[in-house]
């Protein structure tokens, strides 16, 4: 284990020994403490890593990550996870907003609750968060999946793409051309998936599925108050 | 962007420190803002007595004789002490609005006025501006402060936050108002006075105006809600508290932490870190459209009372 005082060593020279490591590196396991709310803590790591940041996050935290897991040990700034390719983030406290903001793949879990714009414009990321989220989450969501184990606010999946939302509580309002959609064998079978790999127990029965009516896709005059 | 903090001790044993611990929590929000920076700090008050802290580019002639014209013009004793290019007058209660216009006939500018309340303000980084008026020696029960990244008007003294909005009111701002415009014209007819050409200081207007017209202080923020098109997330103090309120979309940041001893807030966590027992505070992100409010008061009065 290695372990960096950020306080001690900067954000500049932590993050490019993070970035030095390579996909063969035997120094896989990397703590970060003092992290003081920073930002873009450990982002545009691109190699088989876990980093555990031992404190609470600014800004960015893990933006653009691949390949690595990143455990946030506290609550995570705004714009957490934007663009990740693919790896795994674990926020332990609470995310603010635009989680996973345009997330291409990977995996996001967040323990406790997320806020506004939660997975915004995601991309094929999968989000699961043990709490509720904010409003405007999931807008123009184009693919991957949101899984929420407690309440969503307003405007859930506006002008969605074919992004899927699993909610367990309640729904404040769902988003222009985002609707209720039924609940099959597959979509149980990929939820217990998600839940499983986030590590978080709930029985998917209890979820309802939401997506896109598909009704904004295409232009059409009658629909101009929605756009 | 803006960075903006509150401090609201409950711990009395704390007092002492408020001015210094709120001064580091402003100054690690500088690269928010690095255009001008501003503190108001409710520190004693005197029965019988009130404030007013007022502000000259040209303290040393300003200043020279103030106290003495004041208490000329008012009929009663005026005690003034200078920190910078701020003076803090101590008048007898009831005697701020003779005190206002001598004050505005000698070209001074006019940063706060009430029994507790006094605003510091000035163009430049927090850290200056802090120690320019000993900001850190200061004690008080709660006070706000601002960094400001300048984008709707001047960076001069007056466009610096916290903007004063009644006796022992004040309101920082980190957002941008977007129909400021017809909002001033509007709070003008209604005799309203509003000094620049800067977005917050209507919005402070209005909330001014809300309460002139017998609504609360949660009841004005209610309704700015609906009145006010724009991005904010307002800081608002007042004599026995601090008030948040955010706009519905919520796009400016917002962090608040509570323990036995104090509830903080800051555009960022960053501005947190330091605070005692931070590591087992209740953190959180206040919801938009919603209006949070502490006080001292057990009881509060009409205008101080929350919605």
């Amino acid at each position: 284990m290695q372990t960096i005082d950020l306080t001690e060593q900067g954000l500049r020279e932590t993050n490019k020994q993070l970035h030095a490591q390579s996909a063969d590196t035997n120094q896989t396991a990397w703590e970060i403490v003092n992290p003081r709310g920073a930002h873009a803590i450990a982002c545009g790591l691109d190699a088989p890593i876990e980093v555990t940041v031992k404190g609470s996050t600014g800004y960015y935290c893990a933006g653009m990550n691949q390949q690595a897991t990143v455990n946030i040990h506290g609550s995570a700034g705004p714009g957490t996870g934007e663009n990740i390719m693919s790896g795994k983030i674990v926020i332990e406290g609470d995310a603010s907003q635009y989680l996973g903001a345009t997330g291409h793949g990977g995996l996001i879990v967040v323990k406790g609750n997320a806020s506004s714009r939660c997975g915004i414009s995601m991309k094929g990321v999968n989000i699961v968060v043990q709490g509720n989220i904010g409003h405007m989450s999931a807008f123009m969501g184009q693919s991957g999946n949101l899984v929420v184990c407690g309440d969503a606010g307003d405007a859930l999946g506006d002008s969605c793409y074919e992004a899927r939302f699993f909610v367990r509580g309640t729904v404040k309002s769902l988003g222009a051309d985002c609707e209720k959609k039924e609940m099959r064998e597959e979509h149980l079978t990929l939820l217990q998936g998600l839940l499983d790999e986030a590590g978080i127990v709930a029985d998917p029965s209890e979820f309802t599925r939401y997506g896109s009516a598909r009704n904004l896709y295409n232009f059409d005059v009658d629909n101009a108050g929605a756009y | 962007m803006c960075g903006i903090v509150g401090l609201f001790l409950k711990d009395k044993s704390l007092e002492p420190r408020l001015g210094e611990m709120l001064t580091a929590m402003l100054i690690t929000m500088t690269d928010r803002g690095p255009d001008s920076a501003g503190i108001a700090i409710y520190g004693s008050k005197t029965d019988g007595r009130t404030k007013m802290t007022v502000q000259s580019d040209d303290p040393e002639t300003a200043f020279a004789t103030l106290d003495k014209t004041l208490s000329d013009a008012i009929g009663s004793t005026v005690r003034m002490s200078v920190k910078g290019t701020h003076a803090i007058l101590d008048l007898p209660a009831g005697s701020t609005a003779k005190a206002r216009a001598a004050i505005v006939e000698l070209g001074l500018r006019i940063m706060s006025r009430g029994d507790s309340l006094e605003i510091y303000k000035e163009v430049g980084l927090p850290k200056d501006v802090a120690a320019q008026f000993d900001i850190a020696q200061m004690s008080g029960s709660h006070g706000i402060g601002h960094t400001r990244m300048a984008t709707e008007s001047a960076v001069t003294t007056m466009g610096a936050h916290p903007f004063n909005t009644g006796d022992d009111q004040c309101l920082v701002h980190n957002g941008s108002l977007s129909n400021h415009n017809s909002l001033r014209r509007k709070l003008r007819r209604e005799g309203i006075h509003i000094e620049t050409e800067n977005d917050t200081e209507v919005g402070a207007a209005y909330l001014t105006w809300q309460m002139q017209n017998g609504a609360t202080l949660g009841e004005a923020l209610t309704s700015s809600l609906d009145d006010l098109d724009g991005f904010f997330t307002f800081v608002v103090g007042t004599k026995d508290g601090f008030g948040v309120v955010r706009d519905p979309i919520a796009c400016k940041p917002a962090v608040m932490a509570e323990t036995d001893q104090y509830v903080a807030f800051g555009s960022e966590y960053r501005a947190l870190v330091d605070l005692p027992g931070i590591e087992n505070a209740r953190v959180w992100e206040p919801e938009p459209a919603t209006v949070y409010f502490w006080s001292h008061n057990d009881t509060p009065s009409v205008t101080e009372k929350a919605a």
